[in-house]
């Protein structure tokens, strides 16, 4: 067992089952917990929801608040201000930054820039900034620290913002606050691209990472998910669900709204996390390919889902991205984290791009909704995977029936596949289970960006994971642990 | 002097209080000069094992974040609580039940029909449940059990002090750490937090005489930015909210939705603020005090947004 691993609504664990041979029989990956927000919300004012959904996950708040905003603008049949809609998608894209930034150096680095071998107590961010320096670890926490006040100034709170009503925002920006927040919107596109250099430098430039991120132990073909504008370029705020098919051919398009006829959710009775899929392939189990439903959303996933970027230096990147890695869609896994440096470089892009716009200082921020409420459904691209809120009301816009389908879930079976791949190809009869390689294993869950993982962001080192290995009897055979 | 040991530990939460509990910025090298992190699972990697082996009271001191909703949460916070001298309920989640907590007005029944089987993109049609064992090909999973009722730390251990807040503003994590740290601890049950009464003592809208004929939902209305949103109809609940956060949420032109808990000196936040609001509505006509009532969607449950658990009411009663 692998307990406790990582935040989702709460925390994780892992089985890893060994068959009499010593080899792996079987993986589970479980949550161990529920909270029941689908049930509690009924009976609460449905503007209340973005501050009530945001308790989901105090990592994330950004998301639940703007996907549940977007659903009361569709509940209430209001459209939000040009303004109120640019200044919704600038707080995202700082969000995004922030998030990104603490995902890769946080969480992700360790392992490719001190090596997957390295003791535990240097593969963390203090080894990482050790090795690439100083001035960079100044970087990220500056960066961090920027977009975290253009949350709060945009937001009225650093953590669970409260700004978000059907038809717009409460809170206008000034001038003053503009012109700071373009600062920080020009030094996060600089901060991008000095990550997309690290990452080249470290990752690119080492033969042995590339052919590990390329290798089939890190490798599944499955669907692929992500939200994409008018063009089918990447959007994390508003546009369409777009999947392709492991080949790469779009197998739908789906507005907000049509969701119930493209997703459903499987349930085991191990865990209390359901695990979504393509209703019209079908629930086949754990498995990967054309027949199964599985698909994944993660920043590799939206990469693949979408034509390209509509910021130029993301486009480059991506393009860079894709003919390194053989075309789209990637399969890769690991190639994740890369495709989560160029969102990075969009988010960035996209802050300049909105907070340039004359339209941003306007104090036209509010359409005051006259419609009855009834039915809304809002979706946006959440870091950790496509977020869809879903609220019906009566008439007095009481919720009666809501439904979240929520970023990790998505990529539940997924996660729980790559984590059982990598066991598999690496704990065999009669080889040592060694820390270096728990941590491959680990490295396998990791580009998803799990939860708790979020929230082990912010801190110098890695998720905890104890291991507990049990023999075909169910014996306990061995037991490691790593981290700080 | 030897260097504090303190514990952090989440249970049912959203992983907001321990983002809080780094965000002190550069005093976290105050802090990491003076104590001792020995157990936190987010970021250390220290078991429930090792945790065990401890002696106990060994821990100075346990922040503990997050209500608790399931068995392995209940048996964390006893094992946490033999383990420390001091143990503090941080944030609103252990110290009332917060948000999560409204879960009370369900049971776990009618939340696990709800997820695993009416939610219209489940596909459920043998009516699977998640079991605390299950057996697999393999051997057996367990998972801890789910309760029907969210309840605080402190009607789960004996609790020496509160940190109000969901999650607690920068200032006020601050403050705890400093009683720790200079050990100069206020008297056991203190709720920490700036010796300011309510929100309003740090709102900066202007106040005058509140008379309200009726009330308003957030969308309805743009509100006038200089002037309290309560006088404007707006349920802010500023009024009945212990102050320490600053005012932020008024300041952003929404109302106080009361994440810091009552007021010094009450229990039961929901009826403090329905007392005070009753003390301000604008007839003597019961049935017009009524009417105007009747304009609040789902009192209870704005009322109790965050301390249902740990309100007179506790739960509500499912037939």
């Amino acid at each position: 067992m692998i307990d406790p691993i990582t935040r989702l609504e709460g925390h994780g664990k892992i089985a890893i089952f060994l068959n009499d041979d010593g080899g792996v029989a079987n993986v589970y990956f479980q949550v161990p917990e529920l909270r029941g927000f689908e049930k509690f919300s009924e009976g609460r004012p449905a503007e209340d929801m973005p501050q009530i959904t945001q308790r989901i996950c105090g990592v994330c708040p950004e998301a639940h608040h703007m996907a549940s905003t977007k659903a009361l603008d569709a509940l209430f049949h209001v459209e939000p201000t040009s303004t109120a809609r640019k200044l919704r998608e600038l707080l995202y894209s700082a969000f995004f930054v922030t998030d990104h930034t603490t995902h890769f150096y946080i969480l992700a680095a360790p392992d490719f820039v001190m090596g997957p071998d390295a003791p535990p107590a240097e593969r963390n961010i203090l080894g990482v900034i050790a090795k690439v320096g100083l001035e960079l670890g100044g970087a990220v926490i500056k960066t961090r620290h920027d977009n975290h006040w253009v949350i709060q100034t945009i937001g009225g709170r650093p953590i669970h913002p409260c700004f978000g009503l059907p038809g717009g925002v409460s809170k206008a920006i000034n001038e003053e606050e503009r012109a700071k927040i373009e600062e920080i919107a020009k030094s996060s596109v600089e901060f991008g691209k000095l990550s997309l250099k690290v990452f080249d430098d470290v990752v690119l430039k080492n033969k042995e990472y590339l052919d590990m991120v390329l290798s089939d132990t890190f490798t599944h073909r499955t669907y692929y998910m992500g939200l994409v504008d008018e063009n089918n370029k990447v959007n994390f705020y508003d546009g369409k669900v777009r999947v392709v098919d492991p080949e790469g051919k779009e197998f739908c398009k789906y507005a907000p709204r049509d969701y119930l006829e493209h997703l459903a959710e499987h349930v085991e009775p191990w865990t209390y996390l359901k695990f979504p899929y393509l209703k019209k392939v079908g629930w086949k189990g754990f498995v990967d390919g054309k027949d199964s439903g599985v698909y994944r959303c993660t920043p590799q996933s939206r990469l693949n889902a979408a034509d390209g970027m509509t910021t130029p230096l993301a486009q480059e990147e991506y393009e860079k991205m894709y003919s390194t890695l053989g075309g789209k869609p990637a399969h890769y896994t690991l190639a994740t984290h890369w495709a989560r440096l160029i969102e990075l470089l969009y988010a960035a892009e996209r802050m300049v791009e909105l907070v340039q716009d004359p339209e941003i200082t306007s104090p036209d921020i509010r359409t005051i909704p006259t419609a009855t409420p009834d039915e809304g459904i809002g979706i946006v691209e959440a870091p950790r995977g496509t977020l869809t809120h879903h609220y019906i009301t009566d008439e007095r816009g009481i919720i009666k029936k809501c439904n979240l389908i929520v970023g990790t879930t998505n990529n539940h079976a997924a996660i729980s596949m790559s984590i059982k791949k990598a066991a598999v190809d690496l704990i065999k009869p009669g080889k040592e289970i060694t820390e270096g390689l728990l941590n491959r294993i680990e490295m396998a869950w990791r580009p998803y960006d799990l939860c708790l993982a979020c929230a082990t962001h912010s801190l110098p080192g890695q998720a905890p994971m104890e291991v507990t290995i049990y023999d075909a009897q169910g014996n306990e055979l061995k037991k490691l642990s790593q981290g700080i | 002097m030897a260097k504090l040991k303190i514990a952090l530990y989440w249970a049912a939460s959203c992983g907001g209080c321990d983002i809080a509990t780094l965000a002190i910025g550069d005093k976290i090298l105050k802090l990491a000069e003076a104590a001792d992190i020995v157990f936190w699972p987010i970021g250390l990697d220290f078991k429930y094992a090792d945790v065990e082996k401890m002696p106990d009271k060994s821990i100075d001191a346990c922040l503990f974040n997050g209500a608790i909703r399931t068995s392995e949460n209940e048996h964390v916070a006893k094992l946490l609580r033999a383990k420390s001298k001091i143990m503090i309920a941080y944030g609103s989640c252990s110290y009332e039940g917060c948000i999560p907590g409204l879960s009370n007005f369900y049971n776990r029944q009618l939340t696990f029909e709800r997820v695993y089987i009416e939610t219209p993109s489940t596909d459920n049609p043998e009516k699977i449940l998640p079991q605390t064992k299950v057996k697999v090909p393999e051997g057996e999973l367990e998972l801890p059990e789910f309760y029907d009722t969210v309840k605080t730390l402190a009607q789960t251990v004996d609790v020496d002090y509160f940190v109000p807040g969901c999650p607690p503003e920068e200032k006020t994590t601050w403050l705890a750490l400093e009683a720790l740290i200079t050990g100069k601890l206020p008297p056991k049950g203190t709720v920490i937090s700036h010796a300011v009464k309510a929100v309003c003592d740090e709102c900066p809208r202007k106040r005058g005489e509140k008379k309200i004929k009726k009330f308003y939902r957030p969308y309805e209305i743009v509100p006038d930015p200089e002037i309290c949103l309560l006088e404007q109809g707006l349920l802010c609940y500023g009024i009945a909210t212990r102050g320490g956060c600053g005012a932020l949420c008024p300041q952003a032109n929404m109302p106080c939705t009361g994440c810091y808990g009552p007021v010094e000196g009450v229990i039961d936040q929901g009826a403090h603020f329905l007392s005070a609001l009753s003390s301000i509505i604008d007839s003597n006509d019961p049935e017009e005090i009524q009417k105007i009532i009747d304009d609040i969607p789902d009192p209870a449950g704005t009322f109790y947004r965050y301390s249902l658990p740990d309100s007179l009411l506790r739960r509500a009663r499912i037939k």
